[in-house]
């Protein structure tokens, strides 16, 4: 087929256009494509490399900042994460949300849990378990060492607890 | 020496054979991987924090009815003998006894055992909620893990990723956390060689076997865990729904696996599981893997009911007591390796003699 416009070269690109509900369609070379400002894959072969070349040089950079993640919490790194296979805290799984996501769905075949929700406890309530243990403790520390008042105290404290 | 009659059942009464299909499923077990919020994960965490970790458990344990009655344990206070024979017992893993490190347990593991449920601390993930039932029980495990899980979570925080579910150490077990396990006696299946085309099987229906003692342990006596093998994306309650459906089937293929056996070679699989009980009943010398293995044709036989009289809850316990921290704690010393076949040897005679009575 040769070009609509130029009616010289043959036709390599389809264009459709469709202005107000009426569409129109075009055959044009790539020339005659190119001065209606229309790009084609075989007339920017650098721009194409560039294109192909961009992603990668992204995904490296991203690479290469993963692997310079570090835990703010545990001070792990993906490194050791290879080596041991194992994460070291749970603010791992958010330093290294896209890397696991990816692990995640590759292990899994799926990255979302559907499972069980959970509310993590009110903090008073954990405080207060926390601090019964804590009394617990002391009061243990105070009957081995005969401080039988300070046992007293302690151990009114734990019933009112209680 | 540890006091096992400590623990409610000795930890043995996923043993009693009072569970559907017993006599090819020995026991169901469902565990939760969970970790407590604001600390590092155990293989990342001082003595001091993973004994806080300790210390808030025990204390939240008085407001969880699932453990009442339950004891702790610290395994790190045990000697080495003491942690197998709870480890041989499956009340506590192998990683949680500190079997594969020289240093032994680590500080801070501990293990609350209560009825049918239990709770390992300090395991590789802070805690290893596990529930075991007798016999063939999914649903029934994963009521009272559930239960369980609700209870000690309103009082522990756990971590929680609202995309990725309860985090774990290991990336395999995040989401629910959730490994729900099937102990089955396949014989009929391996002596008919289908079982490499039931274990490929498994693994296209994305489940995983193991050995005996769970991960990393070979087959013995044609004893598979089965179990789930994702944990992420599907609930607790599917995940269960599958593993139920697909042992179900096995079972199937286990029995009419046995029904063919015993249709085209009766005379052969006779002769087979009468030497195997001959060989228990006389034998002076048992190395532990002979013993699986002739154990194994033994409740074959009882399940073809070619032995009569003899109870799968006699043949479960033998299965724990001939293992060799067992008869070392039965003997009440240390026994060196021909000394321990030789205790196993007595044991096993003894213990069918009482059930089968002499032979003159």
């Amino acid at each position: 087929m040769l070009c609509d416009a130029c009616r010289e070269r043959d036709a390599t690109v389809t264009l459709t256009h469709a202005v107000k509900g009426e569409v129109n369609v075009m055959h044009l070379c790539q020339r005659c494509a190119a001065e209606r400002g229309i790009e084609t894959a075989g007339s920017t072969p650098l721009k194409n490399m560039i294109a192909d070349y961009l992603p990668a040089v992204q995904q490296q950079a991203l690479l290469a900042q993963a692997e310079a993640l570090k835990c703010p919490f545990c001070a792990m790194t993906l490194q050791d994460f290879r080596e041991t296979g194992r994460l070291g805290c749970a603010s791992c799984y958010t330093t290294f949300e896209q890397s696991l996501r990816a692990l995640l769905r590759r292990v899994h075949g799926n990255a979302r849990h559907v499972g069980r929700q959970y509310d993590a406890p009110p903090p008073d309530l954990v405080h207060e378990a926390t601090a019964l243990g804590e009394l617990r403790a002391r009061l243990h520390r105070a009957i081995a060492q005969e401080e039988f008042e300070q046992a007293a105290l302690l151990r009114d404290k734990i019933k009112g607890l209680e | 020496m540890f006091d096992l009659s400590l623990l409610p059942d000795g930890g043995l009464s996923w043993l009693d054979a009072s569970g559907d299909q017993s006599d090819v499923v020995l026991s169901t077990r469902v565990r939760l991987a969970r970790n407590v919020d604001g600390y590092a994960f155990t293989g990342r965490s001082r003595e001091g924090e993973r004994l806080r970790i300790l210390a808030q458990v025990r204390d939240a344990v008085p407001a969880v009815p699932s453990l009442g009655g339950g004891v702790l344990v610290r395994v790190d206070e045990l000697d080495q003998d003491d942690r197998r024979l709870l480890h041989e017992r499956h009340v506590i893993s192998r990683e949680l006894a500190g079997l594969e490190s020289a240093s032994g347990a680590r500080g801070g593991a501990a293990v609350y055992v209560g009825d049918g449920v239990g709770v390992m601390i300090n395991e590789e993930d802070h805690l290893r909620l596990q529930a075991v039932r007798s016999g063939f029980a999914l649903e029934a495990a994963l009521a009272s893990i559930s239960r369980l899980d609700e209870e000690l979570g309103r009082r522990v925080p756990y971590s929680f990723h609202r995309e990725f579910g309860f985090l774990t150490a290991c990336p395999t077990n995040t989401g629910t956390g959730m490994r729900a396990s099937v102990l089955i006696h396949l014989p009929g299946l391996v002596l008919t060689k289908e079982i490499p085309k039931v274990l490929v099987g498994l693994q296209q229906m994305g489940l995983t076997y193991r050995g005996l003692y769970g991960e990393g342990s070979e087959v013995l006596g044609s004893f598979f865990q089965i179990s789930n093998q994702t944990t992420l994306g599907r609930s607790e309650e599917e995940l269960v729904d599958h593993l139920s459906n697909v042992v179900r089937h096995v079972i199937q293929r286990e029995q009419e696996a046995r029904r063919v056996l015993w249709r085209d070679a009766g005379y052969i699989i006779e002769d087979k599981l009468w030497r195997a009980y001959g060989t228990l009943r006389f034998a002076r010398s048992l190395t532990f893997d002979e013993a699986m293995s002739l154990l194994s044709g033994v409740r074959l036989a009882a399940g073809l009911q070619l032995v009569q009289g003899l109870s799968v809850y006699t043949l479960n316990k033998l299965l724990i007591f001939s293992q060799p921290a067992h008869l070392a704690w039965a003997e009440g010393r240390e026994l060196t390796e021909a000394e321990g076949d030789i205790a196993r040897a007595r044991f096993v005679r003894q213990a069918l003699a009482e059930e089968m009575g002499p032979i003159h």
